[in-house]
């Protein structure tokens, strides 16, 4: 347990110099984009003098590096600063849109987790037949079509014509959780099948691979039933690369919604972000990807940690 | 009497009418050819036909172009959501009608001195902020100071450069003095920054708190995403027939379509103009299409060859086809311009000015007198100008071609195209929102001297005619002097401009409107709010 408990302690320090470094590739990345934030706030209608008056208010006619290490010296001690563009606090800007985000991607995984694990498990036991097939050659075009065009298809049947769900998922104070479940199931239904496929495929590969393996043709051999060799024998040795390939699919749901939330009017993080870019707007922009590159880092750890504790032999090295 | 055939088809008139199908001119001219006179044909229009505004509802409007940093300060009010925002909780001193002339807002009466040197304006009595103060001659130069002087962030602080006083009269009316005079004034109090907010004790505007005198009360406001608003029962003018409002930014065009289609919204902005035709036949919905005052210009830099030779502009002018950049690029959805950026929704419109067609025969002939055969340039270009904007160049050229043009589209990025290729690149695409009337248009953008004179173009007569009509009180002189200005900017001007983007917004059937939908802005110049109701309410 104590190797387990070194290894997350050097990761989270890791974690926390790969963050640095991306926090200053952020910056610097904002410093590029052609205009900046007076002219966008400004938009077409500025003139020189009010550009310069937006700009010594913002503090913009400090240099760079200077900029950059005052925020610096604010997010060490976890305070994100103030939106340049609204003065408002960017926790309060981004809090609630990540609670939505996070509650769409737990929506969408509390689906897409089991039933995909469910499926490759029973792809793997019926390899090869007509339903293997039909379910791969179905997962796949899912995941080839972009999620925009999913989405349309998806709002296109159920919302326009057989009006079962609202095509767009804004949500209101007061709305109760059925009600919220259902306002938001088709972006949650975009993105399972968006990451089903995945999921599904690593599993039944995973499985697949094992059953050449002497134990398992051991327990054919005792007369154990097909889908006993796999989900007792086989699948407890698949678990490390499934769950590499889920958390994998976790930080997505989180990290790649952008798409679903234009596509559905879902007030997430990814529009916030989009919309902290075409305004400049940099500790936004800063504090929607660190949390970004917080949840890979996070989940990717995450995914270590459960493939050793799986696996009886990382978990008791010689 | 009429016959059996003309009652059915003056039931149907009615029927259209009811729905706000058919305007009051047509419904005019088809009652006549139904056999009945003006007097009986205005009687079934106003009475029959013409359903009364109904109050109830909740209104639910999807707008396009909201972003979360929107915020309540007026002065850097920027996205197209939030200047609809705007009308609906706050007040302006004056407002544009639905039939494109000037009325009262806040203000209920305004005078000028014969030079338009100095205006007054008198504030309505009833007028009330949603916290219930009465709105005085303090707020109002509270709100104006907000966009003047050195420090001010404002975005309208170039409309207001030649304010050089504000006076509290004592008696609730504000009297402007100006550096220059102005007859366009009142015309200017429109523009969506001029929002009147409370004042704050130190004189400074509470733009803070997000309270304002309009129609609606601000409830909840979640900038980017939806804004939440009941009636304000102390309104001080006639309308805002909804009891609630639900504002919501729906900025994906295909998201807001759909949810007009399911019934999602009442209302939306901005239709995407390839998909009209088919959202056209969808009998739930109604779409309203209103010529407007924007406009896409194409300034060539007039102190820059080639086009610094007249005749090169002017072959460049003659080798575009309106008509089908109109029909293909726009759909349909956009009134053909003529090279004066004045359009048929501003006031005092130049009528009979001719056309100019595509000609690239003359085209030819110019360029052999400018000694420029075969010419070729470079029209810069970028995809967020306006969707097609990319299509149209490409289109241009093709037409070009017929006069021995080659135009080299040049596709620049979308970021920054207007602070590093407008006025900078020798030949641009540009969109114009609307402006109220042709003096502040042609002050902003054609004025020798204006930061923004796009083309750089310099004309003498042009410029003494702007400050002439721009303090002439006379209507017919001023419209005279528009007249002869509209024709120098067409024959000698830099900027091409094809045509005049329409309004093109949709509503569920069961909302209603007036005969007429303002021009200024999209959704009856963003008072739709206020202005339009449910049938069935």
């Amino acid at each position: 347990m104590g190797d387990i408990l070194t290894l997350v302690g050097k990761r989270l320090g890791l974690g926390l110099i790969i963050l640095l470094v991306i926090s200053l590739i952020i910056f610097f990345m904002v410093e590029l984009l052609p205009g900046d934030i007076a002219q966008a706030v400004l938009g077409q209608s500025a003139t020189p003098e009010n550009l310069a008056a937006l700009r010594r208010e913002m503090g913009l006619d400090q240099p760079a590096i200077v900029r950059y290490l005052a925020w610096l010296s604010e997010a060490i001690t976890l305070d994100f600063g103030s939106s340049i563009v609204t003065d408002a606090r960017v926790t309060e800007i981004i809090g609630e849109r990540f609670m939505n985000t996070l509650f769409l991607a737990a929506y969408a995984a509390v689906i897409a987790v089991p039933v995909s694990i469910i499926l490759g498990v029973i792809v793997a036991l019926l390899r090869n037949s007509i339903f293997d097939r039909v379910a791969n050659v179905i997962s796949l075009s899912f995941i080839s079509s972009p999620e925009f065009f999913l989405g349309y298809i998806l709002i296109l049947y159920f919302a326009v014509k057989w009006g079962m769900f609202p095509a767009i998922a804004s949500l209101s104070e007061g709305m109760t959780f059925l009600e919220l479940l259902q306002r938001t199931f088709l972006p949650a239904l975009t993105l399972v099948l968006v990451v089903m496929a995945h999921m599904m495929r690593m599993t039944r590969a995973a499985i697949i691979n094992l059953l050449a393996s002497p134990y398992i043709e051991m327990a054919r051999l005792k007369g154990a039933p097909p889908w006993k060799v796999i989900v007792k024998h086989a699948l407890p040795n698949a678990w490390a690369p499934i769950i590499n390939v889920v958390a994998l699919n976790l930080a997505y749901l989180i990290t790649g919604v952008v798409l679903v939330e234009v596509v559905f009017v879902y007030p997430g993080i990814g529009q916030a972000l989009v919309d902290a870019v075409s305004k400049r707007d940099f500790p936004v922009v800063q504090a929607c990807c660190l949390i970004f590159a917080a949840t890979f880092i996070l989940l990717n750890l995450a995914a270590d940690v459960g493939a050793i504790l799986t696996n009886p032999r990382l978990r008791h090295p010689k | 009497m009429t016959d059996i055939k003309d009652q059915m088809l003056l039931d149907r008139l009615a029927a259209a009418a009811r729905e706000g199908k058919i305007s009051r001119r047509s419904f005019m001219h088809y009652a006549a050819a139904a056999g009945l006179t003006t007097t009986a044909a205005t009687g079934l229009w106003t009475g029959a036909a013409k359903a009364q505004p109904a109050k109830g509802g909740t209104f639910r409007l999807g707008m396009h172009d909201g972003n979360t940093s929107d915020t309540h300060d007026p002065g850097t009010y920027v996205t197209f959501s939030m200047i609809q925002v705007a009308h609906t909780y706050r007040s302006y001193l004056t407002l544009i009608e639905p039939d494109g002339s000037l009325g009262p807002d806040l203000a209920s009466e305004w005078s000028a001195s014969p030079d338009a040197k100095e205006w007054t304006f008198k504030i309505n009595d009833n007028a009330t902020f949603h916290s219930g103060n009465k709105v005085t001659a303090n707020d109002v130069i509270a709100s104006m100071n907000h966009h003047r002087g050195e420090e001010t962030t404002s975005a309208a602080k170039a409309l207001l450069a030649d304010v050089e006083e504000l006076i509290d009269n004592g008696d609730n009316s504000v009297t402007f003095v100006l550096a220059s005079g102005n007859a366009d004034l009142p015309w200017l109090m429109t523009d969506y920054h001029l929002a009147i907010v409370p004042a704050n004790e130190d004189g400074t505007a509470n733009w803070q708190s997000g309270d304002g005198s309009g129609p609606y009360k601000m409830e909840e406001a979640e900038f980017g995403v939806r804004y939440t608003l009941t009636r304000h029962d102390g309104w001080h003018l006639e309308g805002a027939y909804f009891d609630d409002l639900e504002l919501i930014v729906l900025n994906d065009p295909n998201a807001r379509q759909t949810a007009l289609v399911t019934g999602d919204v009442d209302a939306v902005t901005q239709l995407e103009l390839k998909t009209l035709a088919l959202l056209q036949r969808d009998p739930n919905i109604e779409i309203d299409d209103v010529p407007s005052a924007a406009a896409i210009t194409m300034p060539m830099l007039c102190d820059t060859a080639p086009f610094d030779n007249v005749d090169v502009r002017n072959a460049l002018k003659l080798s575009l086809n309106r008509d089908e950049l109109v029909e293909k690029i726009a759909f349909g959805a956009a009134t053909k311009a003529n090279d004066f950026h004045h359009s048929p929704a501003m006031p005092y419109f130049p009528e009979g000015i001719e056309q100019r067609e595509y000609d690239p025969d003359q085209a030819k002939s110019l360029l052999q007198k400018a000694g420029a055969e075969g010419l070729t340039v470079n029209l810069s270009v970028a995809d967020s100008v306006f969707s097609g904007a990319v299509d149209m160049c490409v289109l241009f050229a093709e037409h070009a071609k017929a006069a021995g043009i080659t135009i080299n589209v040049n596709r620049e990025p979308n970021d920054g195209y207007y602070s590093d290729v407008w006025l900078k690149k020798p030949w641009c695409v540009v969109q114009w929102g609307a402006r109220p009337t042709p003096d502040v248009m042609y002050s902003l953008a054609y004025k020798s001297d204006a930061a923004w004179n796009e083309s750089r173009w310099q004309n003498e007569r042009f410029n003494e005619l702007l400050l002439q009509a721009k303090a002439e009180l006379d209507d017919t002189k001023r419209a005279e002097m528009y007249r002869e200005m509209a024709i120098l900017a067409k024959d000698d001007g830099g900027t091409i401009i094809p045509f005049f983007p329409n309004f093109v917004y949709a509503r569920r059937k069961n909302v209603q409107h007036g005969e007429n939908l303002a021009p200024s802005w999209q959704m009856d110049g963003a008072r739709a709010c206020s202005r339009w109701w449910f049938a069935d309410a």
